[in-house]
């Protein structure tokens, strides 16, 4: 598996996602042969039926959402490249910032990136504000059956207020970043750490089993 | 000389424990009350004579230094100017060189001091204790330091004088960080819990390091440099080894030991706390009795047994413990500093010696800092968070040396180490610098580095919320990128403990309370008396009342008292302003509602705490539920919108993609009449073929219906992927069309046959048992929502013929069926058997019945796909008719699955129509 997709992916598209997205080149093989076995119609591209056929997705409350965080505004496909480069956002935190390329902007595993990104998973409409509503479905969708509209209403205001600076009843994202305590989000990219750890050890264990 | 080596290495009891002690089981209130009987027990072997009246035995010095302390650093603890820049350990040092100036002056003579019997047996284990049983277990693993610091000790000793063994001797014990001074220090300034449990983590190993280094060194300082040879070094390293795993594993099974006995202590409540320390401290002392590192035995012992211990004993117990061992433990503390301050003071102990004072500062401070370097350095390779350089630095300052050194020191002998009281003053002074300087200025140099301190207030609701979003968000682009990997070891651990040892070590009783129950019931406690707390102040009587009413019955989701209020005396809790006049009221609601997210928000899956499953199953369904519902809506809706927009257009659109379509997917068929080349089409097929089909027609996806409805006769338009079968319809005698029946049975559905093989295994093992089928359907129903809008139109006509026609299908079928006969006559079943379920839908649901159609049809397409991937291969498929009939219900089966709460009703039916697939 893991030979054939990095027989598929060319070396120079593979150096672009890497300098793109920072991702490493075994990270990258082993994405593109996952990439491949989502993609069902193996014309190169992601639908979101692709992504919802994953089975964990259907019992991930706030999985629709995050699917549709694959999806540039109005299309229906990702490529390769879309798909790495969000997954970026979930790539640990450098603490060097060496930035080789002064001409590129922020990296896309930056915090303000990785706040920008679970920003976006709230606001629909994307008018760079979370409102009641849109509080209102997340949470909607995160808690159980058995709360009823008011307390949930009210735990929105409550969330609202506490986050709300500027009194206009919704969360911009400055005071998104504020509210998100750092150190979870620290934290939040550590677990990322392992994950991709993980990806390298699998890529691993693929080659060990097709070398059996 | 192996065997002079050999023998004080492995086989002598711990230099400093008093045989007779040891030998001899620790009776309960020896081990019970350290504190008490220590200075009882050590009285005699000072063999003081009682010279000054007052301060003439230890028991007295300390009886009398800790009440004396205590209001001291109580003081100190209140005034904030003095607790900010001085740490407590520096104080009672001070407090411990002015009480050994008094008795110096009283007495001329100091009579007694920090003795290493006293330390090793009483005061440390207390300390270490402590710590090591409410140390968080989970960040204790980051024990790589402990080996490079015996670097340090090795490069801090190339200086002046003597013999190198010594100074190899005197680097060991100087380079212990000692577990003490580190843990005084640290608790004060508060630094993040991870630099804190590094720093003393690695000072606690260290002592294992410290002691086994020291009794090497010992033994060939008594063989004498010139006799050593360097396979005894590796005796050394291996000696190291043994302490300290033979220590660990001590450790651990007296916390297995200890986690079993209090499993039958139900009836007797209180021997609870008693058991825990006894247990606690005979891992220390057995450890201590084979010469394993005592510390290292007790304090996983304390982490081992923690979890298990704390729900095993009552809750009265628990509080025993806790306060009890924090009390035994700062008075060991105090005594520990107070002896330090006081034996310094005796300048009959000691000789000054500058060069080699300022060379061992020094050298301990590049060593440490070097060594701290080198072992992050390494550490960062493995740790997922790595420690910048500020962790570093502060962790290289943090090595405080203390007790633990001093107490080695003091135990030197002075014939065999004739420097020694050189050692010992460069020791005092050492741990004077370290602990006063250090300590003073760890506290401005933490602030001034902005480490991150330890935050104890609970996360804001903001927190809790975005965390738990991000949680979801974590483990759904884990499942993207199709990880199973994470929290592997974990999993498999909590597999471990679930399955065997907490159903070893737990009582049932506990075993099976849920925690969650536990931390209601708390809180519902907690509420019940702030409730009354602020009767005057919020609550009116009335309100006051409603608890007792206990209606909890009727308020199935109002789950405690604080909840409750909220639901009634709704004015007095919802409404923010009036809570925050009220002071309490506000952190009582705050508190109230993040018990209640934490209760109710959905749980990343692999976070799931080990109890509840059911709960996790109801979890599942829900969120399943909830989001094939909403996969639903937003394709209705999305399809609305586009009904709107494209009204117009959507016909021709619709010519033209299908013909653009036929092209992509059929060249050389293009201009075949459909007829004749079905036959062939549909068993070419591939999966390459569907993705390319997929991709252009993405966008027209939604118009489908509308335009099958209008034009329900352009039967050219028809994709090839249609059904073989269905050319009979082409016959003359078609039935006038019936529109409804004619969008029910997407004809396209046909190619996509293969298409759900994604639906691996794993579906089985994620999505609860009752939700499978659902699952399955749902899959194949997006499939058929999203994939080919393929011409909706002419099918009906065929249909209707179909189940008029019924004799000549498997004719027609047998040539063509997607996946060969046996499928194809079933196929055909199935539509004519939906041909006539049409009849029943409500033309209202139009929309929902065409996608069930469409659902159904596609899962006739499915079926065999379905049970050889998904399920086990079972008896050959019924009969057509009766799968027909099973067919019919389909629709509603899976509506009804995903609509309301599933199963009961529809497992009857699902199973109904169970013997195709199972």
């Amino acid at each position: 598996m893991g030979s054939r997709a990095s027989t598929l992916l060319r070396e120079e598209e593979i150096e672009e996602i890497k300098k793109e997205t920072g991702f490493s080149h075994s990270q990258i093989t082993r994405l593109y042969s996952r990439f491949t076995s989502l993609d069902k119609g193996e014309n190169g591209t992601l639908s979101r039926e692709d992504f919802q056929r994953i089975p964990e997705l259907a019992i991930n409350p706030l999985g629709d959402r995050i699917i549709n965080a694959f999806f540039p505004e109005g299309e229906d496909q990702v490529n390769f490249r879309g798909f790495m480069r969000t997954l970026a956002h979930f790539r640990p935190i450098e603490d060097n910032e060496k930035n080789k390329d002064p001409t590129a902007s922020e990296p896309l595993n930056s915090r303000t990136n990785k706040l920008l990104f679970a920003f976006q998973l709230y606001d629909l409409d994307r008018d760079d504000k979370i409102s009641r509503d849109e509080l209102l479905q997340v949470l909607r969708m995160m808690v159980g059956v058995n709360i009823s509209d008011e307390q949930l209403g009210s735990i929105a205001d409550r969330t609202i207020q506490e986050a709300d600076q500027n009194g206009d009843n919704s969360i911009s994202f400055n005071e998104f970043i504020k509210v998100g305590n750092l150190q979870h989000i620290y934290v939040w990219a550590g677990d990322h750490y392992l994950i991709l750890t993980y990806i390298l050890l699998s890529v691993l264990q693929d080659c060990l089993c097709s070398s059996v | 000389l192996p065997p002079l080596l050999s023998s004080p290495l492995l086989s002598s009891p711990l230099l400093s424990s008093p045989l007779p002690l040891l030998s001899s089981p620790p009776s309960p209130l020896l081990s019970s009350s350290p504190l008490l009987s220590s200075p009882l027990l050590s009285s005699p072997l000072l063999s003081s004579p009682l010279l000054s009246p007052f301060v003439s035995s230890p028991l007295l010095s300390s009886l009398l230094s800790s009440p004396l302390s205590y209001p001291l650093s109580f003081l100190f603890h209140f005034s904030q100017r003095f607790t900010t820049v001085v740490p407590e350990s520096c104080m009672l040092i001070l407090l411990g060189l002015v009480l050994g100036g008094i008795v110096l002056l009283t007495s001329k003579k100091q009579l007694y001091q920090l003795e290493p019997g006293l330390f090793f047996l009483f005061l440390l284990p207390t300390i270490v204790g402590d710590a090591g049983y409410f140390m968080p277990a989970r960040l204790f693993f980051d024990n790589l330091g402990a080996i490079l610091l015996s670097d340090v000790s090795l490069c801090s000793d190339q200086k002046v004088q003597a013999g190198l063994m010594e100074f190899l001797l005197f680097g060991a014990l100087i380079s212990a960080v000692d577990p003490v001074a580190v843990l005084a220090v640290f608790e004060e300034v508060h630094v993040n819990e991870t630099l804190f449990i590094i720093v003393f983590g690695e000072s606690l190993l260290n002592d294992a390091v410290t002691v086994v280094l020291y009794k090497v060194y010992m033994s060939f300082v008594e063989v004498g440099p010139e006799n050593v040879q360097t396979a005894d070094y590796f005796k050394g390293v291996a000696s190291f080894l043994i302490v300290s795993i033979g220590g660990t594993m001590v450790g651990l099974i007296f916390a297995a030991l200890l986690a079993f006995i209090t499993r039958f202590t139900k009836k007797v409540r209180i021997i609870e706390p008693l058991l825990v320390f006894l247990m606690v401290y005979l891992a220390y002392l057995t450890a201590e009795l084979f010469s394993l590192s005592a510390i290292l035995s007790m304090t996983f012992c304390g982490i081992g047994c923690n979890k298990y211990v704390e729900a095993n004993i009552s809750q009265k117990s628990r509080t025993t413990v806790k306060y009890t061992m924090k009390t035994l433990a700062s008075i060991a503390e105090t005594i520990i500093f107070i002896f330090l301050g006081i034996s310094a003071v005796d300048k009959s102990k000691w000789a000054w010696d500058t060069g080699l004072i300022s060379c061992t500062l020094i050298f301990i401070f590049v060593f440490r800092a070097l060594g701290v370097v080198m072992q992050t350095w390494v550490l960062n390779w493995f740790r997922l968070v790595p420690l910048d350089k500020i962790d570093q630095v502060v962790m290289s300052y943090g090595g405080l040396r203390g007790a633990v050194a001093f107490a080695l020191v003091v135990l030197l002998d002075a014939e065999r180490v004739p420097a020694k009281d050189y050692f010992v003053a460069t020791t005092i002074i050492v741990v004077f610098f370290t602990v006063m300087f250090q300590g003073l200025t760890i506290k401005p140099l933490v602030n001034w580095l902005k480490v991150p301190r330890a935050t104890n207030r609970k996360p804001t609701i903001n927190e809790e919320i975005h965390e738990r979003a991000f949680d979801h968000c974590l483990t759904a682009v884990e499942d993207i990128a199709g990880l199973n990997g994470y929290h592997h070891w974990r999993d498999k651990w909590e597999q471990f403990d679930k399955n065997y040892l907490s159903k070893l070590l737990l009582r049932k009783s506990v075993y099976r309370k849920s925690e969650l129950w536990e931390v209601y019931q708390k809180i519902n406690i907690r509420d019940a008396i702030s409730v009354i707390d602020q009767g005057g102040n919020v609550l009116t009587s009335a309100r006051l009342s409603l608890p007792s009413m206990a209606s909890r019955a009727s308020f199935p989701e109002v789950t405690n008292v604080t909840n409750y209020l909220r639901e009634n005396g709704s004015g007095v809790c919802l409404d923010l302003q009036v809570i925050d006049n009220v002071p309490g009221a506000k952190v009582e609601e705050e508190s109230e509602t993040h018990h209640f997210l934490a209760g109710n928000l959905y749980k990343p899956r692999r976070r799931q705490t080990l109890h509840d499953s059911g709960d996790h199953e109801r979890q599942d369904r829900e969120i399943f539920q909830r989001n094939m519902k909403s996969r639903m809506e937003t394709f209705k809706t999305t399809r609305h919108k586009r009904h709107s927009h494209k009204k117009d257009r959507s016909q021709k659109k619709r010519r033209g993609s299908d013909v653009k379509e036929q092209d992509l997917n059929d060249k050389p068929r293009r201009n075949v009449s459909w007829q004749d080349k079905d036959p062939v089409v549909v068993p070419v097929e591939s999966e390459d073929e569907k993705g390319e089909h997929l991709e252009p027609e993405k966008e027209e996806d939604v118009g489908i219906t509308f335009v099958a409805r209008k034009v329900p006769d352009t039967p050219k338009e028809r994709p090839k992927s249609v059904p073989a079968g269905l050319e009979v319809c082409q016959s003359p005698s078609v039935a006038p069309p019936s529109p409804t029946c004619s969008e029910r049975n997407l004809p396209w559905k046909g190619g996509i046959g293969t298409l759900p093989v994604c639906v691996s295994m794993e579906a089985t093992k994620i999505i609860p048992i009752d939700l499978q089928q659902a699952w399955n359907q749902s899959i194949s129903s997006l499939e058929s929502l999203a994939s080919p809008p393929g011409p909706v139109e002419p099918l009906h006509p065929r249909v209707s013929a179909l189940s008029r026609l019924g004799g000549q299908r498997p004719v027609s079928y047998s040539g063509s069926g997607v996946s060969g006969s046996g499928f194809g006559s079933r196929g055909a079943g199935s539509i004519v058997a939906q041909g006539i379920a049409r009849f029943e839908f409500p033309p209202g649901g139009e929309e929902k019945d065409e996608e069930e159609g469409a659902l159904s049809d596609q899962e006739q397409e499915l079926q065999p796909l379905m049970s050889s991937s998904v399920r086990p291969p079972g008896p050959p498929p019924p009969p057509p008719l009766a799968q027909g009939l099973g067919r019919r219900r389909n629709p509603c089966v899976y509506l009804r699955s995903l609509v309301t709460a599933p199963p009961p009703g529809s497992e009857p039916l699902a199973r109904s129509r169970g013997p195709t697939q199972l």
